[in-house]
């Protein structure tokens, strides 16, 4: 058993993240991308749940993000990396503040800095995270190979239901390396909720399948 | 009752026609629907519907101020070449050159807007032209530079420099003798263009029997083209108060602009072939997206415009 979360000494105010997706994130992507969404109805009703997702471009978490009611947005965490994230300035604020990201270490993994009980906590609380178990955000419309992380996530976590997600065009629209986003429709592909289960690598195998069937 | 309608200002009297066009599509496809209650026709009712949003959001535009109907160009111009770029197999390597591409849109209608003819004529053609391959070569990757060069500069140009003249129309002075000024040119342009698109559907649906381009756009047939453009040229006589010409013109410059839209449809149906997809995209329900309705606008436009700054209006 993981012991409970300490509680936060101060609350995190809700609002710069309310503001930012109202003033930005929906107009920018109903007017500027005008994103496209496949298979809303698999989005799930409730939380928690775990999305997974391919990554090619800093849109993919806020696109998603953006999909759910302003009300549940607080409960829902992009999973992301303590080295690229972490490191203070503009980038790092956006993301705590505005994303409300959950941070995770990505490399030199030990057991103080382990995340699957930080994700698992989180799970408990009732949040629900996007996952993207390509590591890294890749070039090109391919899905890349998943990494083994997601599967620890999930065997311990057996009864979430999990959302495999398509993410087309966005690392058109906004590349790594890149600060302008051009305005090209992007797709959103949101396929049925699985509940994987069995060998780390056949866990592994059906989400990296599933993401790669929506293509 | 007509002394007072013949007495409303020409665009309020064009507002009227595009209601009772409206009203009468309305009346005709309830009473098919109540005629043949087992025939589908969703795909129907879905267009007249999105013409009913189209025309009260254009003739809103046009009827408000110049600039609203510059912005609502501007967005045309914008969503078409978007739906275009997104089609296109662009490399990496074209990022800031697609930014770039982009930025073109508000910049050419703010020449428009200023009045700048000059500049509005040779911004893209020319500057543009010369600039955005020097972006490309900034970025290093030589293999499929001219490809990409080549499809971005064709979409600058339809889309954002063709049809941009519909916006210019509307800064052409009043001619003398007529009552016509750049928003009733523009109100003109667009009810033959799309009025024509239209009427070649309804032909088409109707008799359509002998294919016109069998390869590039199956649905165009030459009863649907000839029938189509002569209810335009008809038509467009209702409407020839909008205008400088008079009746043989009117029918004349109908016809070429019926020509020119048809030929802009050909070409954008051919894209879509080479892109492999049916429609640009799904704003427009039952129409596809903004350049399935645009695309014989995109060739019209500069016709007509060219046509009337030589024949009719001195610019400056």
């Amino acid at each position: 058993m993981t012991p409970p979360p300490a509680p936060l000494s101060r609350p995190r105010p809700r609002w710069p993240q309310w503001l930012f997706f109202c003033l930005i994130v929906r107009p920018f992507f109903a007017l500027f991308i005008g994103l496209r969404v496949r298979g809303a109805e698999h989005l799930p009703g409730r939380d928690p749940f775990i999305l997974v997702a391919n990554h090619t471009s800093h849109l993919d978490a806020v696109s998603l993000m953006s999909l759910f009611p302003l009300s549940r947005i607080p409960r829902i965490r992009p999973v992301a990396a303590v080295d690229h994230f972490g490191q203070g300035g503009l980038l790092t604020w956006v993301t705590r503040v505005c994303l409300n990201v959950l941070p995770v270490a990505r490399k030199g993994i030990s057991r103080e800095n382990n995340p699957l009980p930080v994700l698992l906590d989180a799970l408990a609380r009732g949040e629900s995270l996007i996952f993207f178990p390509e590591g890294t955000r890749h070039s090109g419309e391919q899905v890349s190979a998943f990494r083994s992380g997601i599967a620890h996530l999930v065997a311990r976590a057996p009864q979430v239901p999990v959302i495999p997600v398509r993410l087309v065009n966005m690392g058109r629209s906004l590349p790594k390396g890149a600060l302008v986003p051009v305005p090209l429709f992007c797709e959103v592909r949101i396929g049925s909720p699985m509940k994987p289960h069995g060998a780390r690598q056949e866990i592994v195998r059906a989400l990296e399948e599933a993401v790669r069937e929506l293509g | 009752m007509i002394h007072k309608l013949l007495a409303m200002p020409p665009v309020w009297r064009m507002g009227l026609i595009i209601l009772a066009c409206l009203v009468l599509a309305s009346a005709i496809t309830l009473w098919l629907r109540r005629r043949w209650p087992e025939r589908d026709l969703s795909e129907l009712t879905a267009r007249v519907r999105a013409w009913w949003v189209m025309a009260t959001v254009f003739f809103g535009a046009v009827a408000v101020s110049n600039t609203l109907s510059l912005v609502f160009f501007a967005l045309m111009s914008f969503w078409a070449l978007k739906e275009y770029v997104t089609l296109l197999r662009t490399r990496p390597a074209d990022h800031g050159a697609l930014v770039l591409t982009f930025l073109t849109i508000p910049v050419q209608y703010y020449w428009i807007a200023t009045g700048w003819f000059g500049m509005f004529i040779v911004f893209i053609p020319v500057w543009v032209f010369l600039l955005l391959p020097l972006r490309l070569v900034m970025a290093k990757e030589p293999e499929g530079l001219t490809a990409s060069a080549g499809t971005i500069l064709w979409g600058l140009m339809a889309f954002g420099f063709g049809l941009s003249h519909a916006g210019y129309l509307l800064q052409l002075p009043s001619t003398p003798g007529s009552e016509a000024n750049g928003r009733t040119l523009v109100l003109f342009l667009v009810f033959v263009v799309e009025v024509s698109d239209v009427m070649q559907y309804v032909w088409g649906k109707t008799f359509g029997r002998r294919k016109i381009l069998p390869v590039i756009s199956p649905n165009k047939t030459w009863e649907g083209f000839i029938g189509g453009v002569l209810t335009t040229a008809l038509l467009s006589l209702l409407v020839r108060f909008l205008t400088p010409f008079g009746v043989w013109e009117t029918l004349g410059v109908s016809l070429m602009l019926c020509l020119a839209g048809f030929a802009g449809g050909a070409v954008m149906s051919a894209v879509k072939r080479d892109f492999g997809v049916k429609d640009f995209g799904d704003l427009i329900p039952g129409h596809g997206g903004t350049l399935d309705r645009v695309d014989s606008l995109c060739y019209a436009a500069p016709v007509f415009f060219h046509y009337l700054v030589h024949y009719h209006i001195k610019l400056g």
